[in-house]
């Protein structure tokens, strides 16, 4: 699938490759690149996943990397709610209610 | 054209910054140790009622004061006789980008404006990205972020995502960094590309712009009870909450109040680990930033820091992940206030402190954040426990960061931990000799300093150096 002029698409690219890392931090950090992604309006014409793209961020800032998404959701949301902690709100609900049934 | 590899532009560092901020440091780098810190307090030139008028006009400031009167109630069940102070909390949520980070932001944005800059870029994964990206948008300045989001797997912890997505409705520029200290170089690249403000945290805009905060907790606090607080209790991290604050309580006139600074435990993790990065639930607010930057301020985007967290802090206590995540149901349960984690780090603090306090005392909590997706403890402990992280009721003092989560079984659980701030100050005075050059001692004025700037005596001082 290719993807057209003005679709609002995040690219990623390399900062740092692994040997270019400062040593100040533990190993597992150091073996990994530093990546960056951003998000912006695609320029290059006609693009795929995964191929080198240009982009103008909402700034008409320029960044170039590669097509990794097109508008891609955040993705974060509520989850589930936590048994545990229901359970906790309601022996707390529990002990002012009991609470107030001593004191009057 | 300059060299833009990572070694020359670490190397332009400090002209970089010094541009980027439309401020003089000079005069505070002229000794290795010693700076007058209430000159670079005053580089603001605005008085106290000017810097609350300006935040006024962008809605800043001005939050209500609450009185958590169920959970005080829980409070005197849980106290000896005679024990159990009331807790006020006040409600930073309100402000125009849901957290305190705004009054921060609205005093460097009118700065950026006032002196030309015609866009601003900060590096933060926290609340203030959000917070620069409102004030810019309010005011037509561009705004840049720069934030430490995913590990090397590209993924993200919610309360993170949600922090970029909100920069993003405010119309930011958002760079998303994988794990690594080395994104102030990426964001020494933007500012020299751009010429743009450099919006950091530690400049004196962003303390001066948290001295309201105290005194509207005088102001309120008098009109509610009589007297100001005996106790403010700040999340602390890189301490500018905790430094404006306590200036602004002291501007007020509240020189008795104790000052206490609460962060959550989050020992045993790297915050420069690419594996360690999702196993914390806490993005900030945490011991990661909190000790470290109590100990030793001079470890930012400034060439002066102008929070200084350790000249103002009486006490500092540790909370358990798990125990935060309790206070946050305990809120939303017996105050119907759903409220993000910032907050609420400081609030399970205050209910243990409140318990060792005199009932006729009062703790103000001196912020809460926004809760949206992404924030509440649902998203962060469903994603943990998707990650093999066990979560379950107990003992908080059980808990291990990155293993388990220990949400406590009944309130008296949550317990006072002390940080030892006599080797906080100790080490702190220790590295600042450290520094001075070959043959020089400090001199009278630099223990001076060092005693200002520990919160102790000259004795102290002397007595730490020799």
């Amino acid at each position: 699938m290719t993807f057209q002029t003005g679709d609002w698409v995040r690219i990623h690219s390399v900062i740092l490759t692994p040997d270019e890392r400062t040593s100040a931090i533990p190993k597992e950090t150091r073996g990994v690149p530093l990546e960056m992604r951003v998000k912006g309006w695609l320029v290059t014409a006609g693009a795929s996943i995964g191929d080198a793209v240009e982009i103008r961020t909402t700034l008409g800032r320029s960044y170039h990397g590669t097509l990794e998404a097109v508008n891609p959701p955040y993705g974060h949301d509520f989850a589930a709610a936590i048994p545990e902690l229901l359970r906790a709100g309601e022996e707390l609900r529990a002990m002012l209610a009991e609470a107030e049934g001593e004191t009057t | 054209m300059k060299p833009i590899d990572y070694q020359s532009v670490m190397a332009r560092r400090n002209e970089t910054m010094l541009s980027a901020l439309g401020l003089d440091y000079a005069p505070f780098l002229q000794h290795p140790v010693t700076f007058d810190y209430e000159a670079l307090m005053a580089q603001v030139s605005y008085s106290l009622d000017t810097v609350r008028e300006i935040q006024s006009r962008v809605g800043v400031g001005n939050t209500a004061l609450i009185e958590l009167r169920q959970i005080n109630r829980l409070v005197r069940l849980l106290a000896p006789k005679g024990k159990g102070a009331r807790i006020f909390v006040k409600d930073e949520a309100a402000n125009p980008s849901g957290s305190y980070k705004a009054r921060r932001a609205a005093l460097s944005m009118h700065h950026a404006k006032e002196a030309g800059f015609k866009g601003a870029v900060a590096a933060t994964s926290g609340n203030y990205g959000a917070a620069v990206a409102s004030q810019a948008a309010m005011r037509g300045l561009d705004c840049i972020v720069v934030q430490e989001v995913f590990d090397s797997l590209g993924i993200g912890q919610p309360e993170i995502l949600e922090k970029g997505r909100a920069c993003e409705i405010y119309g930011a520029e958002v760079l998303q960094l994988s794990v690594g200290p080395e994104l102030f170089y990426q964001f020494l690249r933007v500012l020299e590309e751009t010429g743009y403000f450099n919006a950091s945290l530690y400049t004196p805009y962003a303390i001066a712009g948290v001295e309201p905060l105290g005194v509207e907790i005088v102001e309120q606090m008098q009109a509610a009870t009589g007297a100001a607080p005996d106790v403010v209790i700040c999340t602390h991290a890189g301490g500018g909450n905790l430094t404006g604050t306590a200036r602004g309580l002291q501007k007020a006139g509240a020189s008795d109040c104790k000052v206490v600074a609460a962060s959550v435990d989050l020992s045993g993790l790297h915050m420069a680990s690419d594996t360690d990065f999702n196993r914390k639930h806490f993005t900030t607010g945490h011991t990661g930033f909190g000790i470290p930057f109590a100990g030793w301020p001079d470890r930012t985007d400034v060439p002066r820091n102008a929070a200084r967290a350790l000249r103002y802090m009486d006490r500092y206590l540790l909370v358990k992940q798990g125990e935060v995540f309790y206070v946050t149901e305990a809120l939303a349960r017996l105050e119907g206030l759903e409220r993000g984690p910032a907050g609420n780090v400081a609030l399970a603090a205050a209910i243990a402190l409140a318990q060792e306090m005199d009932a006729d005392q009062t703790i103000v909590v001196q912020e809460t954040e926004y809760a949206g997706a992404g924030k509440q403890p649902s998203a962060q402990l469903s994603f943990a426990r998707a990650r093999g992280i066990e979560i379950r009721r107990g003992d908080p003092d059980d808990e291990t960061p990155g293993a388990a989560v220990v949400i406590p079984d009944h309130p008296s659980r949550i317990k006072l931990r002390d940080v030892d701030l006599l080797h906080v100050r100790k080490s702190l005075i220790r590295k600042a000799a450290g520094l001075m050059p070959q043959g020089r001692k400090l001199e009278a004025e630099d223990i001076k300093f060092l005693a200002a700037e520990t919160r102790s005596t000259l004795e102290f001082v002397e007595a730490c150096v020799t």
